[in-house]
């Protein structure tokens, strides 16, 4: 008898948990290119007391635990590299409050970001939250605790700088909370108590995110993307310093892509804007078409391609069937903007040499202050050729950042190992440190970010 | 099979798994593919589905109960097909179909599978009840046989046999007769008309099915065929005419949607009742016929017509295609689509949920009974409320 399906299927009930080929084929893989390993188990639990309770039984059978949320981090980072128990979460999907007054939500682990637009949508259409460009499966948490970002990066930065608390089942089973809701008030804001980073970017490893109070923000009447296009890439981080400087967008993105062909070495930008009537439309529009931008147009330099009302939804998974062949998987970097320019050659140069149409973007966080800067590469999952090509132009991408003075966002395990190489030792001791404390039987998804 | 001798081979290992095809179009939850919904693991979404299919015909893992009752659970609901934003996503269920072939071919299909299967080859019916009752649903009401009548009237194995939808299949039958259209049934002569072997992958028989009515149809003289079920309308519609079988064929709410706007039935009595519609996957996202039955309401007086979130494209299943309305692979939990569904029924706040497919009424009322919402949720057919509306109860 297997103790310890038995003690899983006592906690979640028999439905809900499995040791069974299928079960464990299909959670054993990532999207992208990171070599499948196998689980011993795969878990649906529904309550932080579920978890709680799975929790305390890894640690006394000493089974390693990978939380996983829209499984859509490319990275591997739910993969479940020595095997042990994978906890599903999207069944811990209650949106569980709104305070339309206050702007922020509460929410459990497994809520999508789909969810909740629909959510706010429906029953609160004067809210919003920044959407990242994942598909909407992705779940909140999930892009929290890797310090995701969404199309309201410019105003209000990253998706993790929205958060006003957290709660977390720690490795050894209690449960925390941080932020206001842990003195009794509601879930208003984080600070000025202990911050919530033991959780954030540590990709699983020191807790499981249980509930998330997240920042909503003014939803206008009115959301368009404007189209702009440069040809020299040069151009872009001065363009991007100016329309930030003007303060009018929710999201400011460059991108460069080989396919469509005829396009192929043009910088686009979208611009969102937003507005509460066409008055204050237009007043934005003017700003940044004619003001800020008319001096590109006027010199030849660059074109406004038009201003379209409503926001496209993303469909990013489009990407993986441009050879048809069902993958891609891509390196983030948080790069200052002025690195854009060499960011945009160095990766297309990159996908050339490995035969891969390249792509390359660049969104805007905060003021400026930084960009997330990606390079996609697809690959056909039915050609391990392709796959080895991918995997290859990732590990160079991941080089890449850091010698161009980036760090790398949501690292996969060759990004963590070059990361870790480069860290500060005292800092590396003290990761090591609070990693020991808060998970002293190392069960937390081992492999990603062993610092001890 | 090789992966390489499997007809979609070059194509199943395009999915990325994004997980599109779990929404609504709304993107209310993710549990809009009825199987996911009810299991909540990865295994059971329709990207689980194809990679196992993969991993299977790749050898990367073995035929399993638990794999065919993954891939048998899908109702073929088509959500996946309409929510996928990949070029292929029209071949998402031809996909899922030619490997349920496959597990035929080496008869490795769910024990329900193949009873329905056999029950079909031995009587023309899958609840294995004999041929020869086939036409009693029809006692009684002085429907004629078809004889040369401008439509045949199609009912299909549900509505045949089953207890609650021959009142529909009766119900259809007085409203024809008072609004006088020329029409006949089969009665024991009727055969199954496959819709449901075909997704089950028993691709022979429903060749042998399809090639058996229409060469009958023909003998009959019949050019015009009004169905009960939108899953009969779905096969004769577009499966039919790939053998040779070209008939004007429609879902009867179109008709009673035509007799109505031609004042050929009198709706007079008001029913003062709140109404919610649940669309029927294979006359809605198969077949796009999202207003014919609402239209029909609409006319009725005294209806609130009120609609669920989850409506017309983001309709959730019942739970039934697939033939899991006899195999019921989906079953035994508050999960359950048919279940969740009159709890979002429920939620509107009408009176009546209104269905027009004999699969979906016995689904949904069976799910009535067991939320215990019986004395707060009556499930009807639209049939029956044209019916009663037209002063025939």
């Amino acid at each position: 008898m297997d103790t310890v399906y038995e003690a899983l299927a006592g906690i979640v009930g028999e439905e809900y948990v499995s040791n069974r080929p299928e079960e464990l084929y299909i959670y054993s893989f990532d999207l992208g290119t990171t070599e499948p390993h196998r689980p011993q188990y795969v878990v649906s639990p529904r309550t932080t007391e579920d978890i709680q309770k799975i929790v305390k039984l890894a640690n006394k059978e000493n089974v390693p635990v990978v939380p996983l949320g829209g499984g859509l981090s490319l990275a591997g980072l739910a993969v479940p590299f020595q095997g042990g128990i994978v906890l599903d979460l999207k069944r811990m999907d209650s949106i569980i409050e709104v305070d339309e007054q206050a702007r922020y939500a509460v929410v459990e682990c497994g809520v999508s970001q789909g969810q909740l637009t629909s959510y706010l949508e429906r029953c609160y259409p004067r809210l919003t939250h920044s959407e990242p460009g994942a598909p909407p499966t992705a779940t909140i948490a999930g892009n929290i605790a890797i310090h995701g970002q969404g199309d309201l990066a410019q105003p209000y930065g990253f998706n993790s700088d929205m958060l006003n608390g957290l709660e977390v089942v720690l490795p050894t089973g209690e449960v925390c909370r941080f932020g206001s809701c842990s003195i009794g008030a509601s879930w208003f804001t984080q600070h000025p108590l202990p911050d919530v980073g033991l959780f954030l970017g540590w990709l699983g490893t020191t807790g499981i995110i249980t509930k998330v109070a997240l920042r909503l923000f003014p939803r206008k009447k009115i959301r368009g993307v404007g189209l702009f296009v440069v040809e020299d890439e040069e151009l872009v981080p001065e363009i991007m310093h100016k329309l930030t400087h003007l303060q009018m967008a929710e999201d400011i993105v460059a991108f460069s892509q080989a396919i469509p062909p005829l396009t192929s070495g043009l910088q686009n930008f979208t611009v969102n804007i937003a507005a509460d009537s066409e008055k204050e439309l237009e007043f934005k529009q003017e700003l940044i078409w004619d003001d800020t931008l008319g001096e590109y147009i006027r010199r030849g330099d660059g074109g406004f391609l038009g201003f379209v009302q409503g926001l496209q939804r993303p469909q990013v998974s489009t990407t993986s069937d441009w050879r048809k062949g069902g993958g891609f998987e891509y390196v983030g970097s948080i790069m200052p903007v002025a690195k854009y320019p060499e960011c945009y050659r160095r990766g297309r140069k990159i996908s050339e040499n490995h035969g891969i149409p390249y792509t390359v973007l660049g969104r805007c966080i905060g003021a400026a202050h930084a960009m997330m800067f990606s390079w996609t590469y697809a690959f056909n999952r039915a050609d391990a050729d392709s796959i080895q090509h991918a995997r290859e132009a990732l590990h160079e991408t991941d080089g890449l950042v850091l010698e161009l003075g980036g760090t790398i966002w949501k690292p996969g395990l060759y990004g963590q190992k070059l990361l870790k190489e480069r860290l500060d030792p005292n800092t590396l001791e003290l990761m090591g440190k609070i990693k020991q404390l808060l998970d002293p039987n190392g069960i937390m998804n081992p492999g990603n970010w062993e610092v001890g | 099979m090789a992966l390489a001798d499997f007809e979609y081979g070059d194509m199943i290992h395009r999915c990325f798994r994004c997980g599109y095809c779990k929404f609504p179009v709304n993107w209310e939850d993710v549990n809009n593919c009825p199987a996911y919904g009810r299991y909540r693991l990865e295994t059971y979404s329709c990207g689980g589905r194809l990679w196992l299919t993969r991993a299977w015909l790749n050898g990367e893992i073995d035929w399993s109960e638990h794999l065919s009752d993954i891939l048998y659970s899908c109702t073929a609901c088509k959500n996946c097909e309409v929510k996928c934003p990949l070029r292929f996503s029209g071949d998402i269920l031809n996909m899922i179909v030619a490997a349920k072939s496959e597990m035929v071919e080496k008869g490795k299909i769910p024990v329900a599978a193949k009873r329905f299967l056999e029950n079909i080859q031995k009587q023309g019916n899958p609840y294995g009840t004999s041929r020869m009752k086939r036409g009693e649903w029809m006692n009684g009401t002085g429907i004629d046989p078809y004889q040369g009548q401008e439509f045949l009237y199609y009912v299909g194995c549900v509505g045949s046999y089953d207890t609650r939808a021959q009142e529909a299949s009766r119900a259809l039958g007085k409203v024809l007769q008072k609004a006088g259209v020329s029409f006949g049934v089969l009665g024991n002569e009727e055969n199954c008309d496959g819709n449901e072997v075909k997704g089950l992958g028993e691709k022979t028989l429903f060749e042998m099915l399809a090639g058996g009515n229409i060469a009958h149809f023909k003998e009959l003289g019949v050019h015009k065929i009004v169905t009960l079920s939108p899953h009969s309308y779905n096969a004769m519609k577009n499966d039919y005419p790939k053998y040779n079988g070209n008939f004007d064929v429609g879902h009867y709410t179109q008709l009673l949607q035509n007799l109505i706007s031609q004042r050929k039935l009198n709706i007079s009595r008001s029913l003062n009742v709140k109404i919610t519609f649940h669309d029927p996957c294979f006359l809605g996202r198969w077949n796009n016929g999202y207003e014919a039955p609402r239209a029909i309401l609409r006319t009725i007086p005294g209806v609130k017509l009120m609609e669920m979130e989850k409506n017309r494209e983001s309709a959730l299943c019942c739970g039934g295609g697939g033939g899991n309305f006899y195999i019921d692979l989906l079953g035994g939990s508050k999960s359950t689509p048919a279940r969740r569904r009159v709890r979002e029924a429920k939620e509107t706040g009408a009176d009546v949920l209104a269905v027009a497919c004999p699969q979906c009424l016995t689904m949904l009322q069976d799910a009535v009974k067991v939320e215990e919402l019986e004395d707060q949720l009556v499930v009807k057919d639209i049939s029956e409320m044209v019916a009663e509306a037209c002063e025939m109860e």
